[in-house]
C-alpha cells in the first residue's frame, strides 16, 4: 500500500515533485509574511517605548495601537 | 459606505483571524491531501499523474481570482479615493503571484509525461506566463515607487491593463487550438465532465487554497496596516 502511494504507478516523481513544490512554497511565503509582521510589530513596540508620556497617552487613545501593542506581546 | 471597513474599525478582527483561518487551512489541507493522494482514483488515460491536478488547477484559479479582484480594487480606488482599496489589493497580490508561479510549475511537471515536453508556448501556458509577469510588474511597483499617489496609480494601472489577460487565459483553450483540454467544469451549468470521485478533492483543495490566500492576505494587510500606524508615530 505504501509503496503503491510512492510510486503512484510509475508517476511518484512527478506527482510528489508537484505536491512537494506547492507545500515549499506555501511554507515559504507563510514565514516570510509572518517575519515582516513580527518586524513591522517590534518596530512599532520600540516606536511606543521611546515616546514620552505625553505621546503615549495621545498615541494610546486609539483603539488601533492599543490592538497592535497587545499583538505585540504575543509574539 | 465604506466607513465601518476602515482600518481602525476592522484591525481588531484581522489580527485575530489568522490564528482561526491558519487552524481551518491546516484542517482542510489534511482533508484535502487525503482525498487528492490516495483516496480518489486514478485516471483511466493518465494513471496517477492526474492527482497533479488537484493542486495545479486550485492555483490557477485562485491567481486568476486575486487578479480580478486586484483590478477591481483599483477601479473602486479610482473611482472612491479610497486608498484601503489599494492597501487591500497590494495585501492580496504576493498570495497571487505565488499561485501563478505554483500553477505554472506543477503544470509544467504535468506536461512531461502527458505531452511529452515541460514548456510549449501554448497560448493558456504562454498567457499564464504573462499573467505571473504583470504580478511581477505589480509587486516591484510598490517597491520601487516612494510616493504613495504615485505607486497608487501606477500599480492600478498595472491591474486594470493586466485583467485584459484574465478572459484571454480563461477562453483561450476555446479560441484556439493548444495542447490543454476544453474548461470541465462550468460553474454556471450543471454539466462538468469530471466524475464526483474527483471532483471532491479538487473542490476541497481550492478551499484550502483560498484560506491560504485569505490567511496571507490577513497577515499582509496587518503588516500594511502596521506600517501606516508605524509612520503615524513619527509623525506625533
Amino acid at each position: 500500500m505504501i509503496n503503491e502511494i510512492i510510486s503512484m504507478n510509475g508517476y511518484g516523481a512527478y506527482v510528489w515533485s508537484a505536491f512537494s513544490f506547492t507545500l515549499i512554497s506555501f511554507t515559504a511565503l507563510y514565514f516570510v509574511t509572518k517575519l515582516q509582521l513580527s518586524k513591522e510589530q517590534k518596530r512599532f513596540a520600540s516606536k511606543f517605548g521611546s515616546l514620552n508620556v505625553e505621546k503615549a497617552r495621545a498615541a494610546r487613545s486609539q483603539n488601533i495601537n492599543r490592538e497592535i501593542l497587545s499583538n505585540t506581546s504575543n509574539i | 459606505m465604506f466607513n465601518s471597513f476602515k482600518p481602525n474599525k476592522i484591525f481588531a478582527v484581522t489580527s485575530k483571524a489568522p490564528k482561526y483561518v491558519l487552524f481551518l487551512f491546516i484542517i482542510i489541507l489534511t482533508i484535502g491531501l487525503t482525498e487528492a493522494l490516495i483516496l480518489s482514483p486514478e485516471d483511466y488515460k493518465q494513471s496517477d499523474v492526474v492527482r497533479i491536478m488537484y493542486v495545479h488547477v486550485p492555483a490557477a484559479w485562485i491567481s486568476l481570482g486575486i487578479f480580478s479582484s486586484l483590478a477591481l480594487l483599483s477601479i473602486g480606488s479610482f473611482i472612491f479615493k479610497n486608498k484601503n482599496f489599494a492597501l487591500i489589493a497590494k495585501s492580496l497580490a504576493p498570495s497571487g503571484f505565488v499561485f501563478n508561479v505554483i500553477a505554472l510549475v506543477t503544470g509544467s511537471i504535468w506536461g512531461k509525461p502527458t505531452w511529452g515536453t515541460w514548456w510549449a508556448w501554448d497560448a493558456r501556458i504562454t498567457s499564464m506566463l504573462i499573467l505571473a509577469l504583470f504580478y511581477g510588474m505589480y509587486l516591484l511597483a510598490w517597491k520601487i515607487y516612494a510616493d504613495k499617489e504615485q505607486v497608487i496609480k501606477v500599480t492600478s494601472l498595472i491591474a486594470i491593463l493586466g485583467v485584459v489577460n484574465v478572459p484571454i487565459i480563461k477562453f483561450s483553450v476555446d479560441w484556439w487550438n493548444t495542447l490543454h483540454q476544453p474548461a470541465s467544469i462550468n460553474i454556471l451549468s450543471t454539466n462538468t465532465a469530471i466524475h464526483p470521485s474527483m471532483l471532491v478533492p479538487l473542490g476541497i483543495m481550492t478551499a484550502a487554497f483560498a484560506l491560504f490566500s485569505l490567511l496571507i492576505f490577513l497577515m499582509k494587510y496587518n503588516t500594511e496596516l502596521i506600517k501606516v500606524k508605524n509612520k503615524g508615530l513619527d509623525r506625533l
